[in-house]
């Protein structure tokens, strides 16, 4: 399965998790949400790969920044795997969220000068 | 994570999956996709289910332990299934390691370890140089009367001190238990120069080191436990050494076995010199080591000394005294004889390991083969390129800790074997293995592990995936890097084994050469035997020629003995004094021409007893005997040397003993004998042992000839000696063979060792030609069995896969001899008579390589002409 390396480099590392702790904020949710979610946010722009959400979301229960429960969908009569953010978590999204916002106005400032200025 | 609740944990996860796939696939229903349209698409955004799960069980944290669980077991159950592969390769690898691991152990204990003195690195030995020198190393002995003017003149080094070998007899108080050991007389500095406290009592005073000081003993710890018992109020008791009373006054700690363990008791350095001796410098015996000033090279500190030594010879022109000065560090000062022998054999162990490594790897490259297509399915279902080879890998890893668990065990057996029968092996005792050679070990388990397994685990998940499924047994072209990678290891694997085969036929040829050596006297049937008599009671010559002359009675009346001699030293012996001499007819040239023979003495029978030719002249009589004594008989070599084209008989020499130079003349000249089968002969001179003077002749070894097996004949030889002398020691009774192997052994040895580690290889290098060629004539089967239905003539074939396995074989044979013809460069200081380029030694090793070659390549060659085309080409 060479393909999928190609895509997997549209997430940039590193902000997968922040994009999972973003979204576990407006509520609990399961993988296929979170991931439907971050697509469609995105304008389809970020093409989500199950192959590095799951990966991602098993480590940040380990980091003990989500909990995890199998819960009964509102909509359907199933159960999914529910994934909620702790305050744990949500302190760690600030932080990362502060450190991505410097980053990317770092980052704007070298690539337009100009239009900072004005 | 706990591990144990992995399983729940898989299950739950596979669960989640599950779950959100099918999720996707409703989605992709309400899309408009049909069922089975719906399952595809949703698998094909989803992607593979497995591969995620793997992934995502790579977030905890037992899994790698897992993952390496599984392929060990996996590996295990692999080997498990082919029994004799997994046996052979284990034994294989535990030969290769634990050979390595026992040569390493010896290596660090003997050229890498510290010597276990204080600040050792700073420890250097000084030797005199001559310019002139044409013989040796350059490295001599040094004079007392050098060492003394060094020390007390020159200010480079912090202190030195000097040592020298030394014999003797050791006795209780009133003459009981006699016992000749070797003993050294050091100087008063010796000890605290090494940083060496004695564990009971004190060591020598400078006042204790004068030639007529109180007579004192320092015990080493081996004769403390064996003679004393271990019983600490021995010191300040009195022994007999050389029957003169002796004061023991300490006892060396249990580690100090310098220069070797054999040294049972220290005398102070100036006791074994006589008053007259202490102060010269052309008697040439010491060692001198010398502690280092800190900042000081050792190079500049010896300059210093060198100087004075030039002025020490230019003021003794008339002597033998050394221009130069120079130095060796101390640790490769007590390995010098063994280093290029222990390098050689780590050598040959390292070329024998490298071997079984290639062999092994040949074997796997065989078996992966024959998974490839499984390797192929694997990986196009998403398996890791990574996996694949660890898995691969885990296999050659567990054949070589097998083996290397074996080889460990294997080594601790023979290291300790080797390290005992090796003779004169330098700081023997402290062979022991260590947390070093441990590591040693599983470093080199994991590189023979990478060596073995990288090459086919890669080689086997490299190559286009499509193509190993496209693979069908039919294809023949389709394997041809693999079998050009097998081939470029088999004609390593034999370069290898020629440079082991050519270096192991070297060194035997030499060992051959020394054992054939011609002594030049008879050997058969010869029994000797050396005695001292004490110089207190035999003081006179008068006593000594009664005694002499009473025992060669005795021993020539015995039934059984069919001749008897009395000689200083037997011929095979080793070295033994020389002296410095001018003849009078024919006056030296000038100092640089010294003159210097060894000085022996002989009976008037000891020349027929022993079968030495009399060339010229005539041997001593009984008339030649005690003050009558100035007559001399000199050798073959002798006469080429100093007197080449003219008659030695008549001639006069004027030899420097310690006194005063006496004038002798020459009676006649004798065959030469081998003192010592590892160098030529040296000018000998024989004076008569009946001149009776104590100091002269009071040593002396008796040789017997006897008519059955000389060793039946050592005890009534030996009670003769008693009857005459009761508590007079014997030692070194020795048959002229025991002798002449005794000087060879070590030679031998390495001789055998080497061969073993050749005869080994070889035996692998044709298991490895048998192997590759068998399994490359099983895949060209069907190709073998189209040739035959096209009508290709059996002998055609036999030729071509003959040619087929030789090639390699070939390659690896030119490289080899090239490989060798520098190799061998390095086994010159081991080779006695036989050149480093010897063509009988490569000629031979090429031939029996080569034989060998046909031979394994001759069983796959007729098995393929013999192929049934029918049968072959049913195949498939």
């Amino acid at each position: 399965m060479a393909k999928e390396s190609k895509q997997r480099s549209t997430v940039l590392q590193g902000t997968l998790d922040m994009m999972i702790l973003k979204t576990l904020l407006y509520g609990p949710a399961h993988g296929h949400q979170i991931g439907k979610h971050i697509q469609r946010a995105t304008n389809e722009f970020l093409q989500m790969q199950h192959g590095s959400l799951y990966p991602a979301l098993h480590r940040l229960e380990k980091k003990g920044w989500v909990v995890s429960k199998w819960e009964t969908a509102p909509d359907r009569n199933r159960e999914f795997k529910y994934y909620r953010l702790t305050d744990k978590g949500k302190k760690q999204l600030v932080v990362e969220e502060s450190q991505w916002k410097q980053m990317a106005e770092a980052v704007a400032r070298v690539m337009w000068p100009a239009a900072k200025e004005s | 994570m706990r591990w144990w609740r992995r399983k729940q944990r898989d299950e739950e996860l596979a669960r989640e999956l599950q779950c959100d796939l099918e999720l996707e696939e409703e989605e992709q229903r309400e899309r408009g996709f049909s069922g089975e349209e719906a399952r595809f698409a949703a698998v094909r955004a989803f992607g593979n289910p497995t591969l995620i799960r793997e992934q995502t069980r790579a977030v905890w944290t037992w899994n790698w332990l897992e993952r390496l669980v599984r392929d060990l077991k996996y590996g295990a159950r692999t080997l498990w299934r082919s029994p004799s592969f997994s046996i052979v390769s284990v034994l294989v690898m535990a030969l290769g390691i634990g050979a390595t691991t026992s040569l390493f152990t010896i290596v660090r204990a003997v050229l890498l370890r510290p010597l276990p003195f204080r600040d050792p690195g700073n420890l250097v030995m000084l030797y005199e140089h001559y310019r002139q020198n044409t013989g040796g190393d350059g490295f001599n002995a040094v004079a007392p009367g050098d060492y003394r003017d060094w020390r007390s003149q020159t200010h480079s080094f912090e202190d030195m001190a000097a040592m020298r070998g030394y014999g003797g007899i050791i006795s209780g108080v009133r003459s009981e238990f006699p016992e000749v050991v070797q003993s050294a007389g050091g100087s008063a500095n010796l000890f605290s120069l090494l940083g060496v406290s004695p564990v009971f009592g004190r060591t020598f005073t400078e006042a204790e080191d004068q030639p007529e000081g109180q007579p004192v003993v320092l015990l080493t710890w081996s004769i403390f436990q064996r003679r004393f018992g271990g019983d600490p109020s021995i010191v300040g008791k009195q022994v007999h050494l050389d029957t003169i009373p002796t004061t023991v006054i300490g006892v060396l700690p249990s580690w100090f076995t310098y220069p070797d363990s054999k040294i049972q008791f220290w005398l102070p350095y100036a006791q074994t010199f006589s008053p007259g001796d202490y102060g010269m410098h052309d008697g040439h015996q010491s060692m001198v080591v010398a502690r280092l000033k800190p900042g000081v090279s050792a190079a500049v500190a010896t300059r210093e000394v060198s100087a004075l030594q030039y002025r020490i010879h230019v003021a003794n022109a008339s002597k033998p005294v050394a221009e130069d000065v120079w130095f060796r560090p101390m640790i490769d000062d007590l390995a010098k004889n063994v280093r290029t022998p222990l390098l050689v054999l780590l050598g040959a162990v390292g070329c024998m390991l490298l071997i079984a490594c290639l062999n092994l790897t040949n074997l796997l490259v065989a078996r992966s083969a024959t998974r490839r297509r499984e390797v192929a399915v694997r990986g196009a279902l998403g398996g890791s390129r990574v996996v694949l080879i660890c898995e691969q890998m885990t296999e050659s890893l567990l054949i070589c800790l097998a083996g290397g668990g074996f080889g460990l065990l294997l080594s601790l057996a023979s290291t300790y074997w080797l390290a005992a029968h090796w003779r004169n092996l330098p700081r023997a005792e402290s062979v022991h293995v260590d947390g070093w050679v441990l590591t040693f070990t599983l470093a080199l388990v994991v590189a023979a592990a990478l060596l073995a397994g990288l090459v086919p685990a890669i080689s086997s998940t490299g190559k286009g995936l499509l193509s190993g499924l496209r693979d069908s047994s039919r294809t023949v072209g389709g394997s041809g890097s693999r079998a050009r990678l097998r081939k470029t290891m088999l004609a390593a694997e034999i370069a290898l084994t020629v440079v082991l085969l050519i270096s192991a036929g070297l060194l035997f040829k030499s060992f051959l050469h020394l054992r054939t050596t011609d002594l030049g006297c008879r050997i058969d049937h010869v029994i000797t035997m050396k005695f001292g008599l004490p110089e207190i009671q035999y003081d006179t010559r008068e006593k000594v020629v009664r005694f002499h002359e009473s025992l060669l009675e005795r021993v020539r009346r015995l039934p059984g003995v069919r001749g008897a001699g009395l000689v200083s030293v037997p011929p095979g012996a080793g070295p033994s004094g020389d002296k410095t001499f001018s003849i009078l007819e024919r006056p030296a040239p000038g100092y640089s021409l010294q003159y210097d023979a060894i000085a022996l003495t002989a009976d008037p029978q000891y020349f027929s007893v022993m079968q030495i030719p009399l060339l010229r002249g005539r041997v001593f009589t009984e008339r030649e005997r005690l003050t009558n004594d100035h007559y001399l008989i000199v050798n073959k070599r002798f006469v080429d040397q100093y007197l080449p084209g003219d008659d030695p008989v008549g001639k006069h020499v004027r030899v420097g003993w310690d006194t005063k130079p006496e004038v002798y003349e020459i009676l006649g000249e004798v065959g030469d004998t081998v003192n010592d089968i590892t160098k030529p002969v040296p000018p000998t001179m024989y004076f008569p042992i009946l001149s009776g003077i104590p100091d002269r002749t009071s040593e002396a070894t008796i040789v017997a000839v006897t008519s059955a097996d000389p060793l039946t004949m050592s005890m009534p030889i030996q009670r003769q000696i008693s009857a005459l002398e009761p508590e007079l020691p014997v030692y070194n009774a020795l048959t002229m063979d025991q002798i002449l192997g005794k000087t060879s052994a070590s030679q031998g040895f390495a001789a055998n060792l080497v061969l073993a580690f050749a005869a080994l290889s070889l035996l692998l290098a044709a298991v490895g030609l048998y192997g590759v060629l068998s399994y490359l004539t099983t895949q060209r089967t069907p190709d073998i069995g189209l040739r035959i239905a096209v009508g290709a003539q059996r002998s055609q074939l036999l030729r071509l896969v003959l040619f087929e396995g030789l090639r390699p074989a070939l390659i690896g044979l030119i490289f080899g001899v090239a490989a060798s013809a520098l190799a061998t460069q390095l086994l010159r200081s081991m080779l006695y008579g036989t050149q480093p380029l010897d063509p009988a030694a490569f000629a031979g090793a090429a031939a029996m390589l080569m034989a060998v070659a046909v031979l394994a390549c001759l069983i796959p060659a007729w098995r393929a002409s013999r192929i049934d085309p029918i049968q072959a080409l049913r195949t498939e």
